[in-house]
């Protein structure tokens, strides 16, 4: 006899310590320190901070540990902790020219002001597993122990933006801010609302999960909106967050962050009332996120397309497809929740075939 | 159980009073989805989440809480969600639908009617229900600005064309106070009738979709159709295996390896309320 379904609280609370022991794993082994996955792995906890919105590595650091390194639960954790979090002020908008850099890159001239600094990157890494690695000693230090003389990253003077070089020529679209430009609309406090102005759809892009930014920047390099992009710039650095309390009058210094900024500098034919020049895409992410910093620039210049005068026909260039479906949480949450039960909407559809297929296999009652 | 570092019903205060606005602007307009921003709850999206900050904004310490799922207070996601607000408020909670002052649900009305006083809070996945048809929420928007529901007519009367019935067995759309079309939440169409002149005070929350929308209490709800087409609810040859209901919308269950099935009532409160009834009988 059928009995109906009970104990749903017991089945949550047993999962609860099943999903602990899966994450602890073999206790014969260490337990991994939040310092450890800080310090070892930055990228995963660069990504977090980047989508989850909040730069505070030590609690992203906690959050990918507390995902069992699951980097969208990690962001979802972290999202649903500064969701309550009070505002306290805006800071001053970021002043990058004043990065203090660890990485510079321009494809677009071959030297410049400032010059091109690779910094840390997996770029020229020749991708063949490095089983020393495995020994987990320090053998993979001693390949980079000695190279030939790193500059001081301290040295590097504080350089121009590449695209106001090219701004002296007027050749590219200047983006001035006006004294009378408004605050920004603030996504996590307001829903968002179409047509959304760039402001708006850059911070949806900006916590948009990487994939999903990546796949739509693709597709504008594969015939879907080409835009002819040149990485203008791409820089790592460390630059001061500042803020300007009314009674001080003058700008003071929070601290610094660690971010990647990318200037994507794209052709432009003009239009009846704009020469023919290069427009801007842009993208701008916390830690060391050039995938995602470069992916936001190629979306943000496709999501111009109506602004331009360019016709809307490919994907990345619509707003209401690219930001109602760029958000990990949304889309995760969207898709698993397919997981809970449906037993009543599938017992409607079960009755709806049913009924459809007596209809079939007794002809003489013809639709009307 | 409590977690004193949190607020009241987890959200704060000024959250609330965002949502208490949003909600009274749609009690307002019946049927109008009003935007709200919507926050990221510790939840998923498309879990819950909207009715959850309805819930948290609307609940008070002396309310009794009845969560269900499917029509069922012991699913696990009902579970959960009533962990939730006995956890963050403390407050009551039952399976009784006649003792509960505020009943959040997913995708059933209770088979006990529902009395003044009370709300019912329902989980919306999709707030618009011309989205499948137009997925553009600035065109959509001005259709319901227009009232011009043509596109909701010509898919229902394609169904009727094609299949002889219209095809649309859940979330079936409803005209709200002769003005909104409206999604009244995955529901099955079994359920839309309640919803006609009900007493108590009806609340839409899509957490996703950020957006919150009413029913007030004794507001015209139609259920959309043609004068040669009436809008028709299941039925079953069958009663509930366990109670005997013939009223109540059942669920199939498979008993054996062979697909043999019976039918149980999908309101779990509905149905042990008369088991015991017949028990004391």
């Amino acid at each position: 006899m059928y009995v109906a379904v009970k104990g749903g609280e017991t089945a949550i609370l047993n999962s609860y310590k099943l999903l602990a022991e899966q994450r602890r794993g073999d206790t014969a082994h260490a337990e991994l320190t939040i310092d450890q996955i800080r310090q070892q792995l930055k990228l995963s906890v660069d990504r977090v901070m980047t989508e989850g919105s909040v730069y505070d590595p030590e609690l992203a650091a906690l959050a990918i540990k507390q995902a069992s390194g699951d980097l969208v639960e990690a962001i979802f954790l972290l999202r649903a902790y500064r969701a309550t979090l009070p505002r306290l002020g805006n800071t001053c908008a970021l002043d990058t020219s004043r990065m203090q850099l660890d990485r510079r890159i321009s494809a677009t001239f071959k030297d410049l002001p400032g010059g091109q600094v690779l910094g840390p990157t997996y770029d020229y890494t020749q991708r063949l597993l490095d089983f020393s690695l495995l020994a987990n000693a320090q053998e993979g230090l001693q390949q980079a122990a000695a190279p030939a003389a790193i500059l001081p990253l301290a040295s590097l003077p504080s350089v121009p933006r590449v695209v106001d070089l090219l701004n002296q020529e007027g050749l590219i679209e200047r983006t001035e801010r006006s004294d009378h430009d408004p605050a920004p609309r603030d996504l996590t406090r307001e829903p968002l609302r179409f047509p959304a102005d760039r402001a708006t759809r850059l911070q949806n892009i900006a916590r948009g999960d990487e994939g999903f930014l990546l796949a739509m920047a693709y597709s504008t390099q594969r015939g879907y909106s080409h835009s002819h992009p040149f990485v203008g710039e791409v820089r790592l650095g460390q630059v001061a967050v500042e803020i300007e309390p009314e009674e001080l009058g003058f700008a003071i210094s929070l601290g610094e962050i660690e971010i990647t900024e990318c200037e994507m500098v794209n052709q432009f034919a003009g239009s009846k009332t704009e020469p023919p020049q290069f427009t801007r895409g842009y993208g701008l992410a916390f830690g060391q996120s050039e995938r995602k910093a470069m992916a936001m620039s190629l979306v943000d210049r496709a999501l111009r397309a109506e602004e331009l005068g360019e016709p809307i026909e490919s994907p990345a260039q619509m707003q209401e497809f690219v930001l109602s479906h760029s958000d990990s949480l949304e889309a995760s949450g969207f898709v698993q929740h397919l997981k809970l039960p449906h037993y009543v909407d599938f017992q409607s559809e079960l009755e709806l075939v049913r009924k459809m297929r007596a209809r079939l296999s007794n002809p003489d009652e013809t639709p009307v | 159980m409590n977690a004193p570092e949190v607020n009241f019903a987890y959200l704060d205060e000024r959250t609330k009073r965002m949502i208490r606005r949003a909600i009274l602007k749609a009690v307002a307009i019946p049927g109008y989805q009003v935007p709200f921003g919507s926050r990221e709850m510790p939840l998923p999206y498309g879990w819950g989440t909207g009715g959850i900050q309805v819930t948290a904004s609307v609940i008070g310490p002396h309310d009794t809480l009845k969560v269900i799922d499917q029509g069922s207070d012991d699913t696990v996601n009902a579970v959960n969600i009533r962990r939730f607000f006995e956890r963050t408020a403390g407050v009551n909670t039952t399976t009784r639908t006649h003792e509960a002052s505020l009943i959040q649900t997913r995708h059933r009305i209770p088979e006990m009617p529902l009395v003044e006083g009370q709300i019912i809070v329902y989980q919306v996945p999709v707030p618009e229900p011309m989205q499948r048809l137009e997925p553009r929420e600035t065109e959509t928007r001005t259709l319901h600005g227009l009232a011009e529901y043509g596109l909701m007519h010509v898919k229902l009367y394609e169904d009727i064309a094609r299949y002889g019935h219209i095809a649309t067995t859940y979330d079936y759309p409803v005209l709200v106070n002769h003005r909104y079309i409206m999604s009244p939440s995955p529901i099955p169409k079994f359920d839309n009738p309640k919803m006609h002149m009900n007493p108590a005070l009806q609340l839409f929350g899509a957490g996703r979709e950020k957006r919150i929308y009413a029913v007030p209490p004794y507001t015209p709800v139609e259920s959309l159709a043609f004068e040669d087409h009436p809008f028709e609810i299941q039925q079953w040859q069958a009663a509930c295996a366990q109670c005997g209901a013939t009223d109540s919308f059942l669920d199939e269950v498979i008993i054996d390896d062979a697909g043999a099935r019976m039918h149980v009532c999908s309101d779990s409160d509905y149905c042990q309320t008369r088991q015991d009834a017949k028990a004391l009988a």
